[in-house]
């Protein structure tokens, strides 16, 4: 098959550029990306990427395969190949350190500006802070969030103002702590949002929730933050 | 929190609740108008001229116009905050999209009252 892999590396190349590899896969098996990244990196070493756990748990290798944000690692190449070709880019809207590395600082920089962590004024209690099953079931579907990038960078609203707009993954994780029982900082964490940018970028144009490779839906969660924050001011 | 003072609002929920308003009454006056368009397929220029004599045609008419400018605000801001990154010229964008609105709101009263 064909593998077109997207190559810049600032130190030796003017421009990025589009190297064409051809490669046979081993038993004609259905592999992951990952692996056929891994076929790839014995001919040429010089291919440089992100990976650690191989199974979809940290996140590192997010990138775009024929068009569409994803894990290498849990995404098997039956699933994205289309005429025997395959087109790996980096992450899109990010800058590129090189080849499929990305710069991910902005990204972070989102997630720290929403505080995720528990902030609560009262007493810590001897053992612990309970949760009844109810007030826990709450944080299902925001708690397993890895923060790969695949669905910020997948927002145009993120490309275009990355340093403004929180972005998908964060915005899933700002409401994560405003549901969270625990958490006594809700009007703090609402007055943080209620600008132009931070969450009202969100246009619901849903690319964040078809990219998830955990199958989260933040659009979902910023519908609750939207919801929130109206309750909160009418 | 992101600054910004050149929005409708200043607000992001406001905007967002006054962009949804506005829809609603134009909605409602676009359908309006649409079925009335319908419903009197023989009008003529005096039937025409009597809607818009009464004072609810009036009310109605301004009501929709002010809420196109509004919604049309709102919705320029974002375009040109998105794809305009040179300062000057996405103020120069928004200075001339506020010019226009203006022009249409004073307009728009001087033709609803004129006639």
């Amino acid at each position: 098959m064909l593998v077109s892999v997207y190559r810049y590396n600032p130190e030796v190349d003017d421009a990025p550029y589009m190297q064409d590899i051809h490669i046979d896969i081993p038993g004609g098996k259905d592999i992951m990306v990952l692996d056929l990244l891994q076929l790839l990196k014995e001919k040429d070493a010089t291919l440089a990427f992100r990976r650690s756990c191989r199974e979809g748990v940290c996140g590192s290798d997010g990138m775009n395969m024929n068009g569409k944000n994803g894990l290498a690692c849990i995404t098997p190449l039956s699933q994205v190949v289309e005429g025997d070709k395959l087109v790996l880019r980096p992450l899109p809207g990010l800058p590129v350190i090189r080849d499929l590395v990305v710069d991910m600082a902005q990204f972070y920089k989102q997630y720290e500006k929403i505080k995720p962590f528990l902030i609560n004024d009262t007493p810590a209690p001897a053992i612990e802070r309970l949760q009844s099953p109810e007030e826990r079931a709450e944080l299902d579907g925001l708690y397993e969030c890895i923060l790969c990038a695949c669905c910020s960078t997948a927002c145009p609203s993120f490309w275009w103002n990355p340093d403004k707009f929180v972005g998908p993954s964060g915005l899933l994780q700002a409401y994560r702590f405003l549901a969270d029982s625990r958490d006594t900082a809700t009007r703090q964490r609402l007055a943080e949002l209620d600008d132009p940018f931070s969450v009202f970028r969100c246009h619901g144009i849903m690319n964040c929730v078809s990219v998830c490779p955990k199958g989260l839906n933040p659009t979902k969660a910023i519908g609750k933050i939207r919801t929130m924050l109206i309750q909160q001011a009418t | 929190m992101v600054t910004s003072i050149t929005s409708f609002g200043r607000s992001g929920l406001y905007d967002w609740m006054m962009q949804r308003v506005t829809a609603v009454i134009l909605l409602a006056y676009t359908v309006f108008m649409i079925g009335y368009l319908l419903f009197n397929p023989d009008m003529d220029y005096n039937q025409w001229r009597g809607l818009f004599d009464g004072t609810g045609m009036r009310i109605f008419t301004l009501l929709a116009l002010l809420s196109m400018v509004a919604h049309a605000w709102i919705g320029m801001w974002s375009v040109s905050t998105d794809y305009i990154k040179p300062t000057g010229a996405r103020f120069v964008f928004q200075s001339v999209c506020g010019l226009l609105a203006f022009i249409y709101v004073v307009w728009g009263i001087q033709i609803l009252w004129g006639i």
